[in-house]
């Protein structure tokens, strides 16, 4: 009986320890922000996020981020594919390059694009010869913002196609399917929820980037300014309040992306559950 | 004899169609957005001279930020270790109002861009924010210190150590537990012995990738870091100001060391997540 009751302990102090922590660390900077952001009522917060800037850095942040989805999963799809469905050589290299962005530091990844298209770059005549921007532009930006995200597809479709195996895609040739009906009604219905996971991860990692986006911007407000490079600029110039506001937004769409992540990992696991 | 069992296979696996197509595809995109411009780098890199690259990294601001930004990840990884394994035991051991809100708070670091995290952080914890007007009573400053940068790369760091640990402990049976307190042993040698060697390659492994994270933070640290040179500049602050002076070079001699710290991280980190499959799997 004791040893029950003292378990009981335990396990209240345990779960109130985590209460805690996930209150000061999560809860309260969340607070924080929508308060901050109301503080002067609710015609400034309007006025804030209605802003010529702050629409406009809306308007960039999500050409990015739908520009980092698109191309991330296209790609994620075909290399997942020749990943999982095919042997070869140096498979391990490739997928050690394709892991290699997240594990890369933000500003890292942003002065690597810097000495590739930068002015001092060997390919820097040949940009300039067709007039093409990168640095300090809005393709920087969209470069910064893929490289940033570029393994979060392709690694949540790896695992699931890996553990599935290449039985049914044989079988499905071997009665003469071609390679996209076989994805379509093979192995699409597989990885339907692993890729809806992955497009989910992208978006919000791809919509909240800074560091990297912050060395390629060059922070021209109105021109190539995302919305965390414009919370940034806004702080930086003390004006806390809009600084807050304009954070909503991002709170806002944070918030969003992670219930619709779990409910996309709710309905997955019921999925193959039934299975 | 396995060999050639392998290359038979080989020419079987090729049945499914699209090989040539999907790796093309993927050597591709992966040539425009990581190899070419890793190439550049390592370019880039090859025509600095050798003694340039070291007297850039040892001058002492540098060395002073390289041991900042080495401290504070570290101290806010191992404080994200405990409490990780809390979190992880408390959400799959108990049943208590809210779990499922909580289990998806976990992820919230991931979500939340690091630059709103940074400047709620940093009003929360100033002289006269919510928690840093308590601790200032005390003469206790926590933003624009390094207090304040692992405040911030705790916050970064929650996920990690979480999501490693929470699958092998729903993998390990409590009957384990049972027997072993049935046996007349007490809940902390239960601990040590019965739950630690399980847990602990998936809690190094959640360490590492927490620390390889936070060393390269960067969004969540300027704005709480006050970036006083030799107090509280982390590296990847000073990478930043050297690209804004156009100083290329300095700034890629730094990111070098920075990127050898990193890949050592991830190479220890492999080595345990390894041995962590192999006891998800059941030791294979």
């Amino acid at each position: 009986m004791a040893e029950k009751q003292s378990n009981g302990l335990v396990k209240y102090f345990l779960i109130a320890i985590s209460v805690i922590f996930l209150f000061l660390f999560l809860v309260l900077p969340l607070y924080v922000v929508v308060t901050e952001a109301f503080k002067k009522g609710a015609e400034q917060y309007w006025q804030a996020v209605s802003d010529e800037y702050t629409v406009k850095a809306i308007l960039l942040t999500l050409e990015a981020t739908v520009f980092a989805v698109v191309i991330n999963t296209v790609f994620g799809v075909f290399a997942a594919w020749a990943v999982t469905k095919f042997r070869f050589e140096g498979k391990k290299v490739l997928t050690t390059l394709i892991d290699l962005p997240v594990t890369v530091s933000p500003i890292i990844a942003g002065l690597i694009y810097v000495l590739t298209f930068g002015r001092q770059s060997i390919l820097y005549p040949l940009l300039e010869k067709y007039d093409i921007k990168i640095v300090f532009a809005v393709p920087g930006i969209v470069l910064a913002t893929i490289f940033v995200t570029f393994p979060f597809v392709s690694r949540e479709l790896i695992p699931v196609l890996e553990s599935q195996g290449t039985d049914e895609e044989e079988a499905a040739a071997l009665m003469g399917a071609n390679g996209s009906t076989i994805f379509r009604r093979v192995t699409f219905p597989h990885i339907k929820w692993a890729l809806l996971y992955g497009v989910v991860l992208c978006a919000s990692r791809a919509m909240g980037e800074f560091g990297a986006v912050s060395v390629l911007s060059g922070h021209l407000r109105g021109k190539t300014n995302t919305l965390p490079l414009h919370v940034e600029i806004l702080f930086n110039e003390f004006q806390y309040m809009p600084a807050f506001a304009v954070s909503s937004i991002l709170v806002v769409m944070a918030i969003l992306l992670l219930i619709i992540r779990s409910i996309i990992e709710h309905k997955g696991k019921k999925e193959t559950e039934i299975r | 004899m396995t060999e050639k069992k392998l290359k038979r296979k080989t020419k079987n696996v090729r049945v499914i169609p699209g090989f040539g197509l999907s790796l093309g595809i993927t050597l591709t995109v992966l040539s425009f957005v990581v190899i070419i411009p890793l190439a550049t780098l390592v370019i880039f890199t090859a025509g600095m001279s050798f003694n340039d690259v070291i007297m850039t990294v040892t001058k002492p601001r540098v060395l002073a930020s390289f041991r900042v930004s080495f401290l504070t990840a570290f101290i806010a990884s191992a404080i994200n270790t405990v409490m990780g394994i809390i979190l992880a035991w408390v959400l799959v051991r108990y049943d208590f109002p809210l779990k499922r809100f909580m289990d998806g708070m976990i992820e919230l670091p991931f979500a939340l861009p690091t630059a709103v995290a940074g400047i709620s952080l940093t009003a929360l914890t100033s002289d006269n924010g919510l928690v840093g007007s308590f601790f200032a009573k005390f003469g206790i400053r926590l933003a624009y210190t390094r207090v304040g940068i692992t405040i911030a790369l705790i916050f970064i760091g929650i996920p990690f150590v979480v999501r490693t640990v929470q699958p092998v402990l729903e993998k390990l049976d409590p009957s384990y537990e049972e027997a072993a307190g049935v046996m007349g042993a007490d809940r902390f040698t239960i601990f040590r012995r019965v739950i630690f060697p399980e847990i602990w390659p998936a809690a190094i492994t959640g360490f590492g990738l927490a620390m390889g994270r936070c060393i390269g933070e960067y969004g969540s640290v300027v704005f709480i870091a006050g970036n006083q040179p030799f107090e509280t500049e982390i590296t990847p602050l000073i990478i930043m100001s050297k690209l804004q002076e156009y100083d290329y070079a300095s700034a890629t001699a730094i990111a070098l060391v920075m990127l050898i710290f990193s890949f050592l991280i991830l190479f220890l980190v492999s080595y345990f997540q390894a041995r962590n499959t192999k006891m998800i799997q059941g030791g294979r």
